[in-house]
């Protein structure tokens, strides 16, 4: 850049070195870009893995050889036919007991098949590929698979699938879903944030607006913030102590008659997740309340409202979109969170679905864990589709409640 | 204290009203009636003493000016007269403010009662975030308004001089008018609720000149009806519309706490004052 000329004779103590802060200010922008490459790299990496993980080629063979049931393909038969096939084939038992979840007439096509070549063919996994492998090392997979079992047939595999999200749990990779798990997630939820968002909303208003700033509050108050950054193992052995032990009676439904459960229920997880999420909603309500301007406040109280009548229609209404992303933030951390719920009991295998806040309940995370630690690779394909799951769950999650939040502070303006 | 049956009519006659002031006679220009009186009024931020030993008996239907250089306790002063002071954790009154010769700070008065009958308008706009209607509507509801709320929305309405600007929009939020608007809003929101003394907090120094002249010569129509007390940093303001002057300043003890030094009619304030700092301020030699 040209120099602007100086007015002759004028006496220059300066040196303002342009060139130099400009520099420096370019070298702490690369630095700045660059810390936020490493964050974008870092997520980037996340997703690959996960979505590395959710496809891939699977190779698979049947114990049973089907040209023993019928001369006609699998493929070929009509519905009735399969319905027929496995009415012969499994043992009356097994077939009460599948209509009884859901009559048979009533499945699907494809689940009709499912219940085939699961139950009938005993179709089992032989090995399973990441999706990298798939694409840029099929042959020598393919090799490795046709080794250990030369019947191996090979196909490729989204493990995230209509079937996956409809179907229990199934000790059988390919059969196997997150249904449970979903339905166990959102009831967790549900009840966590009913319980505390009540309670956590509350102790922000008595914090911010009735507690005077007296040593003990203060005390009060700190201790919340730390409180927040308790781990949530610690969470999880206080709620077993004190829920599903001390409180049997209560989180096992046996004072409401409730005979056929223990403690470790979803009503034992879902207090023991809102204590674990209470520090950050009250701190996040907290911070709602307090920005809400003072001008508001003596407005009210100068035309002669009470303090509840000024936090209740105005104080309120305004910290609402602020409180409410402090429960998205509770969200987001309850529905990822494991430590607690493998604590508290949640089941590792369960193909019921939660029926109610006394059954026992298996979880996303759970389950997404119990498949990491299995060795079989099939194992960990499915643990990379529930991962995605996961995620879906989590941003819909926000997303209505940013939906919400922005409803209410477009409306509160009115 | 009891509640009066509030007016309907847009006239809005004294009749009606609490007792001490229908109790005046229109004849008797001549005695002075006092509506709210400080007594050895002291007032602590904690161990700070920000005001003084202020005695100051405001005189009903006036417009009281009150004036001195910035942080001499003026806003905590006017503040003081409607208790909004209890909302500051560390502040504590001594001595009195008696309304009707009942101390505003007796054990047995409530705040929010006080505050209704000593409504406030504040520096900054602030009407409510919700429809024009509404900032009227719901400080009369709270307190248990249970006549026509329509009438008593447009007669605050035009008693503010704010109802041919806004009538077709009363949906409309408070927030959507202009800075003078807002604060004529609330005005209206302050005399809905039929205080007997209307404190305003320099209520034009947010506003423009032309929003200035609206509001100073609404305060000379609401003085026939309400007892003003405003505190303003602008000395021709005071000149313009005060019928009273009460001029603070700092104690000279070093403690630096504030303190009325002259009380007057504003004529004399500003052309014959007594004590020698006044006629500094006014004459715009120290301040």
């Amino acid at each position: 850049m040209a120099t602007i000329p100086l007015p002759p004779k004028a006496i220059d103590s300066y040196r303002p070195n342009l060139a130099g802060r400009h520099a420096a200010g370019r070298t702490w922008e690369t630095i700045f870009l660059a810390a936020t490459m490493v964050g974008i790299l870092g997520l980037v990496l996340l997703m690959f893995n996960i979505v590395n993980n959710a496809f891939g080629i699977v190779a698979y063979a049947d114990e049973n050889d089907y040209s023993l049931f019928s001369p006609v393909p699998v493929e070929q038969l009509a519905d009735s036919d399969l319905i027929v096939l496995l009415t012969n084939e499994l043992s009356t038992g097994a077939i009460n007991k599948l209509n009884t979840e859901k009559a048979l007439d009533t499945r699907s096509r494809s689940e009709l098949l499912s219940l085939v070549y699961e139950r009938i063919l005993e179709r089992k996994v032989v090995a399973s590929s990441t999706l990298d492998q798939a694409l840029f090392a099929r042959a020598d997979f393919e090799a490795e698979a046709l080794a250990k079992n030369e019947a191996a047939q090979f196909v490729f595999r989204s493990w995230l699938s209509p079937e996956f999200l409809t179907e229990p749990m199934s000790s059988q990779a390919l059969f196997s879903g997150v249904r449970t798990a979903i339905l166990g997630s959102l009831l967790l939820i549900t009840l966590t944030i009913a319980i505390a968002l009540p309670i956590g909303t509350a102790a922000a208003i008595y914090l911010q607006e009735y507690a005077d700033k007296s040593l003990i509050n203060q005390i009060i108050e700190t201790n919340i913030y730390n409180l927040a950054g308790v781990p949530s193992i610690v969470y999880g052995m206080l709620g077993l102590a004190v829920f599903v032990r001390a409180l049997e009676p209560l989180t096992s439904g046996a004072i409401f008659g409730n005979v056929d459960s223990n403690g470790r229920t979803v009503l034992s997880a879902a207090m023991t997740m809102a204590l674990l999420v209470l520090p950050l909603i009250i701190v996040n309500a907290q911070e709602a309340l307090k920005a809400v301007p003072d001008s508001l406040r003596q407005a009210a109280y100068g035309v002669g409202a009470t303090r509840w009548q000024t936090i209740w229609h105005h104080v309120l209404p305004q910290a609402i979109p602020g409180i409410l992303t402090g429960s998205i933030l509770a969200v987001s951390r309850a529905i990822g969170e494991t430590a607690p719920l493998i604590v508290v009991g949640a089941s590792t295998f369960i193909t019921a679905d939660p029926t109610g806040p006394f059954s026992g309940f298996t979880a996303l995370p759970i389950q997404i864990y119990n498949w990491t630690v299995q060795p079989q690779a099939e194992f960990h394909n499915l643990a990379g589709a529930a991962i995605l799951v996961l995620l879906v769950l989590l941003l819909t999650l926000n997303a209505s409640a940013i939906i919400l939040r922005n409803r209410l502070s477009a409306r509160r303006v009115l | 204290m009891s509640n009066s049956t509030l007016s309907t009519t847009s006239t809005m006659t004294d009749s009606t009203r609490l007792k001490p002031l229908s109790a005046t006679t229109a004849v008797d220009t001549e005695r002075t009636e006092t509506a709210i009186e400080a007594r050895h009024l002291n007032i602590f931020y904690g161990a700070f003493k920000a005001i003084h030993d202020v005695s100051m008996a405001v005189e009903a239907r006036k417009i009281t000016a009150i004036i001195g250089p910035s942080g001499c306790g003026k806003s905590t002063l006017l503040r003081a007269f409607n208790r909004m002071n209890d909302f500051v954790p560390t502040a504590r009154v001594e001595g009195e403010i008696s309304l009707h010769g009942h101390n505003l700070y007796a054990a047995s008065v409530d705040p929010v009662e006080v505050r209704r009958r000593v409504g406030m308008v504040f520096q900054k706009p602030n009407p409510f975030p919700k429809s024009i209607y509404e900032n009227i509507a719901w400080a009369a509801r709270l307190n248990g308004y249970r006549g026509d709320m329509d009438r008593l929305v447009e007669d605050s309405l035009r008693s503010a001089a704010l109802w041919d600007e806004v009538k077709d929009k009363l949906k409309q939020s408070g927030l959507s008018l202009s800075g003078g608007q807002q604060q004529r809003l609330c005005i209206a929101r302050t005399i809905a609720i039929r205080p007997e003394i209307i404190l305003m907090d320099e209520p034009c120094s947010a506003l423009d000149p032309i929003a200035t002249i609206k509001i100073e010569e609404l305060m000379q129509e609401l003085k026939k009806q309400y007892t003003i007390i405003i505190v303003t940093h602008n000395m021709q303001q005071a000149a313009r519309v005060s019928d009273r002057t009460a001029m603070m300043m700092l104690t000279e003890d070093g403690k630096r706490s504030g303190t009325l030094i002259e009380f007057d009619d504003t004529n004399v304030i500003f052309t014959r004052p007594k004590d020698k700092r006044t006629e500094d301020y006014v004459s715009g030699r120290f301040g």
